[in-house]
């Protein structure tokens, strides 16, 4: 790595754990803004990297809330029993129990959405283009529908999480934190990723498919690998998501298709699909221009989003990353270049 | 020369059409086969219906004795049994370099393979085939705005790159100016010779087919109307005859 790049991560890196610290105002906004990155940067692993454009993404999302949920009210108690309640009993997680839950439900929710993915794939991946993405909503719109009418996880109703043992404050910066360090551990997973043979035979499939296939590519296997990481990431944000929401119910949070199903593509669209950086900084200018229409236009907040993704889908179709690689050419290292000039090692 | 693909008996129709009626032919293994025919006498059928694209009405197609009619499209091509595309089929949004690069041979790469990088011996041997088919100097370039000449060569060199056994080749100098069709035939000669790869071949520049092939099958109408040695097919009648619209 140059000194340059090192520099730049190390910057960012810094900024990232100093943040809720130099904005003690922002922590919900700051934590928001790491999701995003997260399911983004996810969203991106099928739809920009291999041309699978997932509308049920969301899915993983909601299916990690319910998964951490159950496990973390599992460890403790009977299931059944605390959404009968619905609040109504007393439960109360100790510390030791609270963070055992949190790690093991985390980890379940990613495992069992990884899993979920590799089921739901080797279904709809005989699906092409459209097709596949009105599949996998369909898929993420069932899931809602079949939960919200499953009583033991509290049904139509939600189920609620435990409450934080410590004071609000201090949850807030925990639940950045988990945030944070997940983004971080993607963030680098797919750096190294894209660099390895598994992301060239990706991007084969995203480019011709059928080419890939003719070529001995294994497409199908290589197509459910990265799905199923991809949702590991998004059912352990879930995870964390239903850790800092406290009470969540199926339609309208976990299995939100119309808000973060649709954010995470916008804000892929918005930085540039099938880039590293791309999904990072569309999540960044999505989340500022979505909070500051929600302050300074409420009311008009939708119809400012809406007026977005028309100028972008319009205008700016390969996002701020593919303006960028048109503008300065260069920089992404296209270029002709003649023996001669070669430093590197000829045959 | 043993033969390394049996095509027995091979029909397939679409529909009401019979794009090819009980054909039977054979490859020699390291040799040059062509295949000739007017258009739509389903010289395409026969490469798609051999490689796996989709399957076959009756018949049988063996290649090294194992029957692979019913395999499907990347099995076969991990056997070893590569074809490059009619239309010219490669990776737009990413350079020559990585377009060569995806190309190493995935029958030999394990899973975990798969996780580590490419190697420095990889690199090589793409830059080395980049070199072959004269495309060295734009390698960084997307592989999308390169002419369709070049992309011919292009995926000509990513075949390569495959390591086949038997590379089918759809038409490899259609689209490729007449200057650059010497320098074709020449390292399709080498790729036989030197890379010791048997080839097959459809085309339809007759001076191309008849220089390069030792053994050469005419189709028309679905149907297998001559075959034989290039001055034996450049001589039978029904051939000229198809050509001409005689038939």
């Amino acid at each position: 790595m140059s000194a340059k790049k090192l520099v730049l991560y190390g910057t960012l890196l810094a900024l990232t754990i100093a943040a809720p610290f130099l904005f003690p105002n922002f922590k919900t906004q700051l934590a928001t803004l790491w999701l995003m990155i997260i399911v983004a940067l996810s969203w991106d692993m099928t739809g920009g990297q291999m041309g699978y454009n997932s509308l049920g993404n969301i899915f993983f999302y909601g299916t990690g809330m319910y998964v951490a949920a159950v496990v973390t009210i599992g460890i403790v108690y009977d299931v059944g029993e605390y959404t009968q309640a619905s609040g109504g009993g007393i439960y109360v997680w100790t510390w030791g129990q609270y963070f055992a839950g949190m790690a093991l439900g985390t980890l379940a929710a990613g495992l069992f959405c990884a899993l979920c993915a590799f089921l739901i794939g080797w279904i709809t991946f005989g699906l092409r283009g459209p097709y596949f993405a009105i599949g996998t909503l369909g898929v993420a719109i069932a899931a809602g529908e079949l939960v919200s009418n499953w009583e033991w996880v509290g049904g139509g109703q939600g189920i609620s999480m435990p409450n934080y043992p410590g004071d609000f404050d201090q949850f807030k910066l925990v639940i950045y934190y988990l945030y944070a360090v997940l983004g971080v551990i993607l963030f680098m997973f797919v750096a190294w990723l894209y660099q390895t043979r598994f992301g060239a035979a990706i991007n084969a499939i995203r480019d011709d498919e059928g080419k890939a296939e003719a070529m001995g590519i294994h497409t199908l296997r290589y197509k459910l690998i990265t799905w199923a990481m991809s949702a590991f990431f998004v059912g352990a944000a879930g995870a964390i998501s239903a850790f800092q929401l406290i009470h969540f119910e199926p339609l309208e949070t976990a299995y939100q298709t119309i808000n973060l199903g649709i954010f995470m593509v916008v804000c892929v669209l918005l930085g540039g699909k099938g880039t590293l950086w791309g999904p990072v900084v569309g999540a960044v200018m999505f989340q500022v221009f979505k909070e500051a229409t929600w302050n300074y236009f409420l009311g008009w907040q939708w119809v400012a989003l809406g007026a977005l993704i028309v100028v972008v889908v319009v205008f700016f179709q390969d996002g701020f990353m593919g303006w960028l690689r048109y503008k300065r050419p260069e920089w992404f290292g296209i270029r002709v270049e003649s023996k001669d000039a070669a430093t590197e090692g000829a045959s | 020369m043993s033969a390394i693909i049996e095509v027995s008996g091979v029909s397939k129709s679409f529909g009401g059409v019979k794009a090819n009626a009980d054909i039977s032919m054979t490859v020699a293994e390291g040799g040059i086969t062509g295949l000739i025919g007017p258009n739509g006498s389903g010289k395409t059928t026969l490469f798609n219906s051999i490689v796996g694209y989709h399957p076959i009405d009756a018949g049988s197609i063996r290649f090294r004795s194992q029957e692979i009619s019913r395999m499907l499209v990347p099995e076969i091509a991990r056997l070893g049994l590569l074809r490059t595309f009619q239309q010219t089929r490669i990776y737009g949004a990413m350079n020559c370099v990585e377009n060569m690069l995806i190309s190493i041979p995935h029958r030999k790469l394990s899973l975990m393979d798969a996780f580590g990088r490419n190697t420095a011996e990889d690199h090589e041997r793409a830059l080395h085939m980049l070199e072959f088919v004269g495309l060295y100097e734009k390698r960084f370039l997307q592989s999308g705005s390169l002419s369709f000449g070049q992309q011919k060569l292009l995926e000509f060199a990513m075949a390569l790159m495959n390591e086949p056994t038997v590379l089918l080749l759809d038409e490899p100098t259609a689209g490729i100016n007449p200057t650059l069709i010497n320098g074709l035939i020449d390292r399709l000669q080498r790729a036989n010779s030197e890379f010791g790869i048997t080839l097959f071949i459809i085309e339809h520049n007759m001076r191309v087919i008849m220089n390069m092939a030792d053994k050469i099958y005419c189709l028309a109408h679905g149907q297998m109307l001559a075959e034989g040695r290039p001055d034996e097919i450049q001589d039978d009648q029904r051939v000229i005859d198809a050509y001409l619209g005689a038939h």
